[in-house]
């Protein structure tokens, strides 16, 4: 029999089954649901069969791992050959206290670092500004200038660890001090291994941590990209994120759709610059968020390898097999961690850390369950770790590389959320690209409508959350949550106007005016910007200084 | 409770330029309250010192973040500024979503300037005559420049924008065919046209273009609609743009000038006694219940409305000549 | 024309955290409700939320606050409300509020807490039950 007759041959059967033997269980059992959709509005058959697959080619459309079009993997051992970096994001209070939290982390067998900074290090302000009140060092590590960094990896060398840093605006100016404690600890930039997230056009549209315009901002992402490319080979220069558009409110497929399409317009700005498409894309990295739907989660992952490998060969028309390697880290959904019988969330976390290990992760946070109360305490942030660890060590998942594949669903679920996100670039394509989408306020809305109806589906208990609309308690458990001494604000600041009189005043204006010099003349301005940074001029005295000639940005607001 | 002030307070309140009486007043006319005829009949005679500037644009064409500079250009010359800026409510809901301060809003603060969204509400003719009315409060409070900003999408949208002395009518290049989609309403009354995002490839195009059309559309009119280029994120054009408003009010007060002035006030004349009358007609009707009787004869097509008007009329006018 | 009383809200996100998620929810629902909803965006100072309150003369304030600070900008924004004779505005809050720090917050003022879980239409009711009546 051929394929094609095999085909046709259940079809038939399962007719027969729906004509037969399903209608008895209809009446004895009617289904739940009328429909039974995912967040995206996928709607999800009874049964999956190889009818859903037909057209599905191993070889061309699977492949083996390590291989184009690497939808089964990035590397021919994944998991069995190095298991993910369990790298979980932390930060908070002062350098000091962060760094105690890391070590505390390394030791209960992370494997990397992760910096979460606070607001007003993000944002680019000083902790002394007066938007800093009440901000430092509350929701993330409050960075300054260099000297917070060298305390934040004290007794941490650069070259045992790799780190990754959630920053975007003043990713420059942390990224040089990164390298500027390196060189202080002797491990030249040629050996520093981690991330600086650095991915502004989200921040646009879901993130908001918005500090110049499109123009400027996507110049200075490709000034580091360049700087990396030639003088930090080993640093991704770049997380291409859609973390952000999902706690935003997106759904998977705007997830994937959008990050993959702004990995699109940055490989462009590159090539504008100049560089060689593979020069730069092997080092370019993502990082998503996983959800609660486990196996929508795998199907977007997978999608991903294989939408952005054909991109890299069929629209960039690389020839290195690493430039179209997606690499990823994910973490897992904070947003749908509830404050309510917060124990429960490390269920939530258990189920969607899995869907990014069974699909093939390089790298994974699992959020801690006091989520929705506060940042992590020690405890939360250990049980956390060690759900990964669980996974790792006692489920078994880790033995075979991408064991989902072939399953009817999920191999129609990747294709459907492929073709989807093929749907979104034609949309942006025409739209003339991410920012003209981003000034109509595209991605704004897309994402808008999602949220507002995530949340009617909440209100109105078509979509339960558990020990929030529904198997509700009055008790409440006690949980004891981490504050940040107020003090520490006090502390910052002191330690912050101790250094600005310490320091080599002259020469910091030197290297501010020669930083205001360079924006000028549109140059790259990492070299500069270490220079700054290592005669102790703070991100918000840099930021400033760009802030001037590039202007402030607000962003588009849709509801 | 919150217990308002007296009507006569507020006027009071504003024309003294205490901010938190211009809201209330504002408020006042916005919900049409039986107390701001009186609210305006107080601060009328010290109205007509402020140049009242329109404001109109498609959505992205860069409005918002163009007011708040030239905000900041009128405030560098030492004058004070009002801005109302409306947004339409929705058919559906009633409620409105009012975003347009948002690019303003580091000027909130500034005490020389005074930022009011209001929502069209959707009571016909209703949100022109309210708009007209907060410029006047504004203006009374001793504002130099009034700005009332729009989206140039629809009909209502025009007559707001003639609440202005001076229109300003903004394009950015690349966003569609906006120049054939604006309504042709808004193109014959516009003063001043701005180009915005001058920074981008296509702005000259855009310049030329809408010369084009002005060409083709050229009835005689005594001022020349200039085209100009502006980029609003730097503040670039924004000086002249400034110059050309104040051009445009210099011109406005020559004679001929004068004589639109005066039909504008009747055209306010005939509007507000239409009003009065309809109001206090209506009134009546409901108030002797006899409302539905004329409603059903229209719905029967037994009469049409403005026979029944007229009968209605030659009543009341009869009985107060009899009276 | 009849009277148009619209209930005025002011949704601000004091400070500088960005998850506006939450804030856009509350904006969209109030106006599917039929208030006029101003949303002033990110990055709001205490200054610019009490000076827009009182330029827009909303019946009610509503902040939105995720990253903790609000020990510190609610005591703020409330005494800024005092010195501007605004007491008679509804003053409510939501996002990450720790359940231990509600009563000092209550106390300073604000009326209705919400914290995450939250159904918008409890949201929705209550203001329809509280805002202050005007004469």
């Amino acid at each position: 029999m051929s394929d094609n007759e095999k085909i046709n041959e259940i079809a038939k059967e399962r007719e027969r089954w729906e004509k037969t033997t399903l209608p008895k269980w209809m009446g004895q059992c009617p289904e739940r649901k009328s429909e039974f959709r995912n967040h995206s509005g996928t709607l999800i058959k009874r049964v999956y069969t190889p009818e859903d697959v037909n057209d599905l080619d191993y070889m061309r459309d699977l492949g083996f791992p390590g291989e184009y079009p690497f939808t089964r993997g990035v590397h021919a051992t994944m998991h069995r050959g190095r298991l993910w970096t369990m790298r979980q994001f932390s930060g908070y209070g002062t350098a000091e206290q962060t760094n105690q939290r890391f070590k505390y982390l390394l030791k209960e067998g992370e494997t990397g670092l992760s910096i979460a900074f606070d607001y007003p290090s993000i944002r680019g302000y000083d902790s002394d500004h007066p938007f800093s009140k009440g901000e430092v060092g509350i929701c993330g590590v409050a960075v300054s200038s260099l000297k917070d960094m060298e305390v934040l990896f004290n007794g941490i060398t650069l070259d045992k660890v790799t780190t990754s840093m959630t920053i975007n605006g003043p990713a420059a100016m942390l990224l040089a001090m990164y390298i500027a404690v390196g060189n202080k600890q002797g491990v030249p930039r040629e050996k520093l291994g981690g991330t600086t997230q650095n991915d502004v056009l989200k921040e646009f549209f879901a993130q908001k941590l918005i500090i110049f315009p499109p123009k400027p901002s996507i110049k200075l992402v490709t000034d580091i990209v360049e700087y990396c490319t030639k003088h930090v080979p080993r640093w991704n220069p770049i997380s291409i994120s859609g973390y952000h558009i999902r706690e935003a409110g997106g759904n998977a497929v705007q997830e994937l759709a959008f990050t993959l399409y702004d990995g699109i317009t940055y490989v462009e700005s590159c090539l504008e610059r100049g560089m060689k498409v593979d020069e730069f894309a092997p080092r370019l990295s993502f990082f998503f968020a996983a959800h609660n739907d486990l196996f929508e989660e795998i199907a977007k992952f997978r999608a991903a390898r294989r939408i952005w490998a054909k991109t890299m060969k069929e629209r960039f028309h690389a020839k290195n097999p690493r430039s179209m390697w997606m690499r990823m880290h994910v973490q897992t959904a904070g947003f749908t961690l509830t404050a309510q019988q917060p124990l429960n969330n490390i269920t939530r976390v258990t189920i969607q850390a899995l869907s990014a290990v069974l699909a093939g992760t390089q790298s994974l946070h699992t959020n801690s369950f006091d989520e929705a109360l506060a940042l992590p305490s020690e405890e939360a942030v250990r049980i956390a770790l060690r759900t990964q660890q669980i996974i790792a060590y006692e489920s078994g998942v880790t033995n075979t590389i991408d064991p989902l594949a072939g399953s009817y669903y999920v191999e129609n679920l990747t294709n459907e959320m492929e073709k989807s996100t093929m749907e979104y670039f034609r949309k942006l394509d025409d739209m003339g690209g991410a920012i003209p989408a981003i000034e109509k306020g595209f991605f704004q809305k897309e994402i808008a409508d999602s949220s507002y109806e995530y949340q009617k589906e909440v209100d109105e208990k078509r979509r339960i959350l558990v020990g929030v609309n529904d198997y509700t308690t009055e008790e409440k458990q006690p949980i004891k949550v981490l504050r940040v001494d107020p003090k520490v604000e006090e502390e910052q600041v002191a330690s912050l106007h101790k250094l600005k009189r310490e320091r080599d005043n002259k020469k910091v204006n030197e290297m501010l005016e020669k930083l205001h010099y360079t924006a000028e003349k549109d140059e790259n301005l990492m070299p500069t910007i270490i220079d700054a940074v290592k005669a102790y001029a703070t991100i918000g005295e840099i930021c400033d200084v760009l802030r001037e000639i590039y202007g402030e940005f607000k962003e588009l607001i849709v509801i | 409770m919150r217990t308002l002030p007296k009507i006569q307070e507020i006027a009071r309140g504003v024309l003294a330029g205490d901010r938190r009486s211009i809201a209330r007043a504002i408020t006042t006319i916005e919900n049409n309250s039986p107390k701001a005829q009186e609210l305006i009949a107080s601060i009328f005679p010290h109205t007509g010192k402020a140049h009242i500037i329109g404001l109109t644009g498609p959505p992205g064409s860069g409005k918002s973040t163009l007011i708040d500079k030239i905000i900041r250009e009128y405030r560098r010359k030492g004058k004070t500024v009002g801005v109302i800026a409306v947004d339409p409510t929705s058919p559906f809901t009633g409620g409105a979503f009012l975003g347009d301060r948002i690019r303003m809003q580091e000027l909130s603060t500034d005490q020389g300037v005074f930022i009011r969204s209001m929502a069209t509400r959707n009571y016909l003719g209703g949100i022109a005559k309210a708009t007209k009315n907060a410029a006047k409060v504004l203006d009374s409070a001793g504002k130099d420049v009034v700005i009332v900003e729009t989206v140039g999408a629809g009909q209502s949208e025009v007559e707001i924008i003639k609440v202005a002395q001076t229109i300003v009518v903004l394009f950015a290049p690349g966003l569609g065919d906006e120049i054939q989609a604006i309504k042709a309403g808004i193109m014959e009354i516009a003063d001043i046209f701005v180009v915005n995002k001058a920074d981008r490839a296509n702005a000259d195009k855009a310049v030329m273009d809408i010369q084009a059309m002005l060409q083709l559309n050229s009835k005689e009119r005594m001022w020349k609609p200039p085209v100009l280029k502006t980029t609003a994120l730097t503040g670039e054009g924004v000086s002249q743009l400034i110059e050309r408003i104040g051009d445009h009010r210099l011109f406005l007060e020559k004679e001929f000038e004068r004589k639109r002035s005066r039909e504008k006030a009747e055209a306010e004349l005939v509007e507000a006694i239409k009003e009065k009358v309809a109001n206090s007609i209506i009134e009546e009707l409901k108030t002797e219940g006899k409302l539905e009787e004329s409603l059903q004869k229209i719905l029967e097509k037994k009469m049409d409305p403005a026979s029944i008007a007229e009968k209605l009329l030659n009543k009341k006018f009869k009985k107060q000549v009899q009276k | 024309m009849q009277n148009q009383r619209k209930i005025r809200v002011l949704i601000a996100k004091p400070g500088l955290d960005s998850h506006d998620r939450g804030a856009k929810i509350i904006a969209r629902a109030l106006r599917d409700a039929g208030m006029e909803v101003i949303y002033t965006g990110l990055k709001q100072t205490p200054e610019q939320i009490v000076e827009t309150a009182l330029q827009e003369d909303v019946d009610v304030i509503g902040l939105s606050i995720l990253s903790g600070a609000h020990k510190t900008l609610f005591p703020m924004i409330m005494e800024l409300l005092k010195q501007k004779g605004l007491t008679d505005v509804l003053v409510v809050a939501g996002g990450i509020i720790p359940e231990e720090d509600v009563p000092e917050m209550k106390k300073l003022g604000i009326k209705g807490i919400f914290g995450p879980g939250t159904r918008t239409n409890e949201i929705i009711q209550y203001i329809f039950e509280n805002i202050p009546k005007r004469t």
